[in-house]
């Protein structure tokens, strides 16, 4: 049975930098702040270690969208990582809008290790953002 | 190698097990591949909990370990410690954290909360199945400590740090060390004048070969990590040689220049050429560019033709220093809440509303009133109204209770019947009474006993408008007295706001440029409230004093000598481990294109030219992994964070546990 628009759960990869976004979300639970259950989070060392292949993985193995996490511009604590990422993310979304893939589905922010309010924001948004679009049909029509 | 994984899942208490199902998590933990023992315990960091992994890891000679609980930046050396301890390689150890990432922020759904922490359990026993063993590496410790903040927390750490021989760096922003204390003038509950406490141990800071004092001075950058900090230290131009003046005050008595002292929040004026406060350290003035005749209009060199020493230099520029740390403490201390926002208490409209920042200097010996309390027109008040909790406690504006201003509320009672006269009339409106401290409920009977009044209100509105004769002349306290269950009006001549503590204007920045995390009140975060209150979630960096929450002066000193001793355990230590999951090349892949050369932030790769391979310096490489994810070839890969690992993870996060909680 289809599910309807209510039902529907998205399920979210999510990868944060161990030094800022995912220090905000150790923080976003020490103040006990609430946000939906559907991203679940991959701690990486730095969003410059997110190979743009794992982000197509996740949308290819069925997550309905997919986030990437790092420190703000110039705060990397490897420098200059989290300028790399970037650069990947947007080069991924160039690629997605060619292909006529929905590059909505790809995310990345900027949340530092004392934002913890905001990474529960954004951990509300982007289930919202991702319950409009609906399920993403990648895993299915890109299936081998 | 047969992979034998063992999976523990903490209580925590009832932080993970009152959210979550723990047994039936452990229960799916138990079905998954390469699972040979999933066990459920109310504190896994317990040592019952810990001896609990190290019996598994002998008697069923597991390889891989995988403790869910709370974040890796708590535990996750406890653990890797209890493993080495039964002889396993502490890099086959991980964690998931069902915590911080699911019982606490699913509270609400314990259906969602369990199913998110079987998938992370899930997730996390792929990535324990592809961790290998690797090498410990460690670095020496540099033995210097950075100290940046010169209050009494950092004035404290430096004296306890230099005492024990060791090398500190004391940074302060101001033009001289001491701080909020500096400006007050006497302290609760022993009424010891603050100068006698702190001006003795500022001198010693001055005087010890083992501190470097650098006063007007900010942190411009910082970099590297425990036991080796490299920090760039902007030492801001004073235009004045410290190598040559000798304090004598010549310059700042000539200096025609004449502008609000921020020392003494504007209640007196200083020069353009000045120290903060007569007992400055160092007695070394400083010209403010701003307001100095010369840098306005090139007019006046009045000082450099005073000065016998020849220290005036109006061309000085500022100075980068770099300073190499083995540990940082940060001790940059508070703001007072500034009251004119919350206008029916008429502060910066009504004369004789003052807060009790600029009260504090009025008891200051050293003070623009010479120690005296009088009212604006020079006379003393004969009554005087203390309102509590001024910014504090307040949906409005801060929520936390600022923990000192009760007690120096009651300060400023007794101190104002000593100075006035037992029949000056003091009123205390307050919230509660909050006492807590040693001494302080007896310090508050104390009070009572004087006959201060106290009226448990809060104001509703501070005013010039008087109706009876009695009210003439006065300020009108208009409050409600929540005992009497009625209004009063409460005729005054003047009134002490007690402002709420608050975390320093450029705390954002600090916290960025140390990546310290800052808790809801905008107060640094401690690593854990109760074991570690002057860690912080970065190894090697302490926070001591009020830039983490309010704090009385004692608690603060405890809170340094705190934070001394963990530098020095460091430097006595002498090694820290450091990272030694770094990047490695598959020569069977590698191309030699170079890429990973290109991209490294470090430097440390190298494309050998002959044998087109590149090679990582494992001594260089801090692990970030920006070459793997570049690598077209993935010859390049992080030790422990491969890709083969990652895409497993992903497969396993990305299935459905939809309904296994159920």
């Amino acid at each position: 049975m289809a599910e309807t628009k209510e039902q529907f759960e998205p399920k979210i990869i999510g990868f944060l930098c161990n030094w800022c976004t995912g220090a905000a979300s150790d923080l976003a639970g020490t103040t006990r702040a609430q946000y939906p259950p559907n991203v679940h989070p991959i701690r990486v060392m730095c969003s410059g270690t997110v190979d743009p292949v794992y982000m197509i993985k996740a949308l290819l193995s069925g997550a309905d969208s997919v986030m990437m996490g790092g420190c703000h511009p110039g705060d990397c604590h490897y420098v200059s990582g989290n300028y790399k990422a970037r650069r990947r993310v947007a080069m991924l979304k160039q690629i997605f809008k060619s292909l006529g893939l929905d590059d909505n589905r790809v995310w990345a922010r900027w949340i530092s290790a004392s934002e913890g309010p905001e990474f529960a924001k954004f951990m509300n948004q982007i289930t919202e953002e991702t319950r409009k679009q609906g399920p993403s049909s990648m895993a299915n029509d890109w299936a081998i | 190698m047969k992979r034998k994984i063992g999976v523990y899942l903490c209580h925590c208490g009832s932080n993970i097990a009152g959210y979550l199902d723990v047994a039936k998590a452990a229960d799916y933990a138990a079905t998954l591949p390469y699972v040979v023992v999933a066990r459920h315990y109310s504190f896994m960091c317990s040592d019952p909990g810990q001896d609990m992994i190290k019996k598994d890891i002998k008697e069923l000679g597991l390889n891989g370990v995988l403790v869910c609980s709370c974040s890796p930046t708590l535990h996750l050396r406890t653990f890797r410690a209890a493993c080495a301890e039964a002889g396993l390689n502490p890099h086959l150890c991980e964690m998931a954290t069902i915590r911080e990432l699911s019982s606490w922020v699913h509270s609400h759904d314990r259906v969602a909360a369990t199913e998110k922490a079987m998938a992370l359990i899930a997730a996390g026993v792929k990535r324990v199945l592809y961790r290998n063993p690797l090498e410990a590496k460690w670095a020496p410790v540099n033995p210097n400590t950075l100290i940046v903040g010169g209050g009494i927390a950092g004035i404290q750490t430096a004296l306890e740090i230099a005492s024990a021989g060791e090398k500190v760096y004391l940074v302060e922003k101001e033009p001289s060390i001491g701080g909020r204390m500096a400006q007050l003038g006497k302290t609760f509950p022993d009424l010891d004048s603050t100068e006698e406490l702190l001006i003795p141990r500022m001198e010693m800071v001055k005087t010890s070969p083992n501190i470097e004092l650098l006063t007007y001075s900010e942190i411009a950058e910082i970099g590297g990590y425990i036991g080796n900090f490299k920090t760039t230290i902007n030492k801001k131009a004073r235009c004045v040689d410290e190598t040559k003046c000798n304090g004598c005050g010549e310059c700042w008595a000539k200096c025609p220049v004449e502008v609000p002292s921020e020392f003494d929040y504007g209640m007196r004026k200083r020069k353009a050429i000045y120290i903060p406060f007569s007992k400055a350290v160092p007695k070394i003035p400083v010209i403010d560019r701003k307001n100095c005749k010369y840098f306005i209009d090139g007019s006046c060199k009045a000082c450099e033709s005073v000065c016998p020493t020849k220290a005036i230099d109006f061309k000085q520029e500022d100075k980068k220093i770099e300073i190499d740390a083995g540990a940082c403490i940060i001790s940059t201390g508070y703001d007072t809440f500034d009251p004119s926002p919350i206008t029916q208490l008429g502060y910066g409209k009504i004369d004789n509303v003052v807060t009790s920042p600029e009260f504090e200097r009025m008891l200051n010996p050293d003070g623009p009133t010479g120690g005296k309390i009088v009212m604006k027109n020079g006379a003393t008040p004969k009554s005087v109204a203390i309102a509590h909790c001024v910014g504090s406690r307040d949906q409005n504006y801060h929520q936390y209770c600022s923990r000192v201003c009760c007690m120096y509320s009651l300060k400023y009672a007794r101190l104002i019947k000593q100075q006035l006269g037992a029949d000056t009339n003091v009123y205390q409106m307050y919230i509660d009474m909050r006492c807590f401290g040693k001494g302080h409920e007896e310090f508050y009977k104390q009070a009572s006993e004087e006959g201060v009044n106290f009226i448990r209100g809060k104001i509703g509105q501070i005013s010039t408008e008087t109706i009876t004769d009695e009210e003439k002349g006065k300020l009108v306290v208009v409050c409600e007295d929540s005992l009497l269950g009625s209004m009063i009006r409460v005729p005054v001549d003047m009134v002490v706001l007690s402002v709420a503590m608050k975390p320093r204007a450029d705390t954002a920045d600090i916290s960025r440029a140390f990546l310290l995390g800052r808790s809801a009140d905008g107060f640094f975060l401690e690593r854990h409230p109760k074991l570690d209150p002057v860690g912080t979630m970065l190894d090697g960096i302490f926070a001591v004093g009020c830039c983490h929450g309010p704090k009385d002066i004692g608690d603060t000193v405890a809170q340094a000598t705190g934070a001394a001793a963990r530098a020095l355990e460091l430097i006595s230590k002498g090694r820290v481990d450091i990272e030694s999951a770094t990047a490695f090349v598959d020569e069977e892949v590698c191309a030699g294109c170079g890429v990973c050369e290109s991209i490294c932030a470090y430097s440390a790769i190298e494309v050998n030219p002959k044998t087109k391979l590149a090679k990582v310096n494992e001594a260089i490489c801090k692990g970030c992994g920006a070459c793997a994810a570049t690598c077209p070839s993935k010859a390049m890969q992080l030790k422990n964070f491969t890709h083969k690992q990652l895409i497993d993870v992903i497969d396993e996060a990305t299935k459905d546990f939809a309904g296994l909680a159920k």
